[in-house]
């Protein structure tokens, strides 16, 4: 958090709030070119990285239990191209992910990597960010109350609630609430994907929504604590304005730009898929069968999912860093 | 022979208001901050209690991780039998394998976070120390790291290892949790490299590999002792989420989360299988959280 503190306090006279129309969009438009231009390489990266780290592996996705032909193999692995020397193979996987071709499952003979990232990311997707959307109100409402009220028994009571929501582990809370709604009370299903049925949503997004809860109260309460000590909040009570002005127009934007930067890669990491969330709850999400994937040495999909998922972060970054200057003009613009 | 800070007892009697004119020296007043604050020396016993139970649950018990009896299968948990926390699906003692797989768990998330902030420290403060192109290039090494999901990142470790035991696990999370560790450290160095005595250590022609484990290293490893304590619990977290995923600790050893992946198989039928190892892993995250948020309090008590 201090961290955080420390690079918005760069204060800056070069700053989008003091530009005007054209060029406060030519500074903006600088800017995300800037910054695309470190992302395309770190996508880049984290494509051969991930190529090289799984080409390195230890066992192939053709060691079955029972000995294949030589021959067999042989064939197996020119269909494949596995024959061929790496940076071909990297070559060759590269330009069909350009073409939005993330290859052929090693497992799933029927099924591209494309196919499965398709059918599994709307369930991923579709759960995670109710869970977010769900953790962001909640989790900002109980962190203003709680530093409104800073070590007030309002303000410890969330705070532990807030630590619970974020101690408790996900496969410890998602079994529970499925023996109690599901089994004991019998109000909700507690497995399967329903084709996307609301009963089926509410246990998992329920689950994966309460650390999120917790974690975005504890940091709005300190950025909001953070804000309300400054000088100019200081200056508007003094100023005789109403408590309600001064905590919407003048504290709100500035103490939750530490949210605001949690929860781009937060948003990201929900999309794909909680791993966890989607095994206990049986849910055809992209997070399983990355770990499907991962189990069965069905590299394409382990590729192609890490791939995805570095990308929706990168570009979250990205959408963050924008809009952190957006909320807060003191952060230097053409940095 | 006391040295000071090291005596419990009394620090704890001896504990006064922070105040003016007040002789104790930094490190003896953020340790009676710390003293003073009751969740994090709660935190700080339970730990010490657990650590020690599952140091010594063999000599303890009498009976083995594996014991099976097959007259208590599925035996609730009850002090007439002496099946405390009941029976698994084999008849074995959860209370054992309780404090069994509490060992794993502890040394998994210790030994993680060692080698953690070993990297850390060690990459953060070269990278500082050197700056120029090295610096930014080791720094934009962290910034395509960070853009790989901790789990994701983990899961193809293990998996791409092979084998799946302990060392490889503890050795994998400890490989990908050092990102934040270097960046705290690096910053610190920045600063710390500036001071005189860095200075003059450069001046009397020290070699930069003993200027930096000499004067970078211990004097920039405070900066990160908050983040250490707050990483064990999240190094634990991950192993258990690996070892109920099936990729993490195998049997015949156990650990809290794959006790509570079999647990949560039978939770219809007995739900104390969740319930116990479950309990255990929270109040040990709890307690290490505790201690990490005191640790700060008492550092930094810029926000009491």
């Amino acid at each position: 958090m201090c961290f955080m503190a420390a690079k918005c306090g760069a204060v800056s006279s070069n700053a989008l709030f003091h530009l005007k129309g054209r060029d406060a969009g030519r500074v903006m438009l600088k800017l995300i070119a800037r910054r695309l231009m470190v992302a395309i390489p770190t996508v880049f990266i984290i494509i051969v990285l991930s190529f090289l780290i799984i080409k390195m592996a230890p066992g192939g996705p053709f060691d079955a239990e029972a000995e294949i032909d030589p021959e067999i193999l042989a064939n197996l692995e020119r269909a494949y191209y596995l024959d061929r020397p790496i940076w071909e193979q990297f070559w060759r996987y590269f330009t069909n992910l350009l073409q939005g071709d993330f290859g052929q499952s090693f497992i799933f003979r029927d099924r591209s990597v494309a196919d499965i990232i398709i059918q599994g990311f709307p369930v991923s997707a579709q759960i995670g960010l109710w869970a977010i959307f769900i953790g962001a109100f909640g989790g900002i409402a109980l962190g203003i109350i709680a530093a409104l009220r800073k070590n007030s028994f309002v303000d410890y009571g969330v705070m532990t609630v807030a630590m619970t929501g974020i101690a408790v582990p996900t496969f410890v809370t998602a079994p529970t609430m499925a023996l109690v709604f599901g089994l004991y009370l019998g109000l909700l299903p507690i497995s399967g994907w329903g084709g996307g049925a609301l009963p089926n949503m509410i246990l998992p997004i329920a689950a994966l929504a309460l650390p999120k809860i917790g974690v975005i109260a504890r940091i709005t309460r300190g950025g909001m604590l953070e804000v309300l000590r400054a000088n100019y909040v200081r200056t508007a009570r003094s100023k005789g304005l109403r408590e309600s002005i001064v905590i919407w127009r003048h504290t709100l934007r500035a103490g939750l730009t530490p949210v605001v930067s949690y929860l781009g890669p937060a948003i990201a990491g929900v999309m794909t898929g909680s791993v966890v969330i989607e095994q206990i709850f049986g849910l055809p999400g992209i997070g399983r069968s990355f770990v499907e994937g991962a189990v069965n040495r069905d590299y394409p999909v382990v590729m192609g999912i890490t791939i995805l998922y570095a990308t929706l972060i990168i570009i979250m970054n990205l959408i963050v860093d924008l809009s952190y200057r957006l909320l807060d003009p003191r952060v230097e613009m053409s940095k | 022979m006391t040295v000071a800070g090291l005596d419990n007892d009394k620090a704890a009697a001896g504990a006064k208001p922070d105040a003016g004119g007040d002789s104790r020296s930094p490190a003896r007043r953020a340790f009676d901050r710390f003293m003073r604050n009751k969740s994090a020396v709660a935190g700080l016993i339970i730990i010490g209690l657990m650590t020690v139970t599952s140091i010594f649950v063999p000599i303890l018990s009498p009976k083995d991780i594996q014991t099976v009896s097959w007259e208590y299968v599925l035996s609730p948990p009850s002090l007439e039998t002496g099946y405390w926390f009941g029976t698994d699906v084999n008849g074995r003692d959860l209370f054992v394998r309780t404090f069994y797989a509490g060992r794993i768990s502890l040394a998994i998330g210790l030994l993680a976070t060692a080698i953690a902030f070993m990297i850390g420290v060690i990459y953060g403060s070269i990278s500082g120390y050197f700056g120029g192109a090295l610096d930014s290039f080791m720094m934009r090494v962290c910034d395509v790291l960070y853009a790989l999901p901790t789990l994701f990142f983990i899961i193809i470790l293990v998996t791409v290892l092979g084998a799946k035991n302990i060392f490889i696990v503890f050795m994998c999370i400890g490989a990908v949790e050092w990102l934040t560790m270097a960046r705290i450290v690096r910053g610190q160095t920045l600063s710390v490299k500036q001071k005189e005595y860095v200075e003059a250590a450069k001046a009397i022609g020290l070699p930069t590999s003993k200027i930096l484990a000499r004067y970078i290293v211990p004097n920039v490893t405070s900066a990160v002792i908050v983040y250490v304590t707050l990483l064990i619990p999240v190094n634990i977290l991950i192993e258990s989420y690996l070892s109920f995923l099936g990729l993490g600790v195998q049997e015949p050893l156990t650990s809290w989360g794959l006790l509570i992946s079999q647990g949560s198989v039978e939770m219809e039928n007995a739900p104390w299988l969740l319930f116990f190892p479950a309990l255990f892993l929270t109040v040990t995250l709890f307690a290490f959280n505790f201690i990490g948020d005191g640790l700060r309090d008492a550092l930094d008590p810029k926000d009491r």
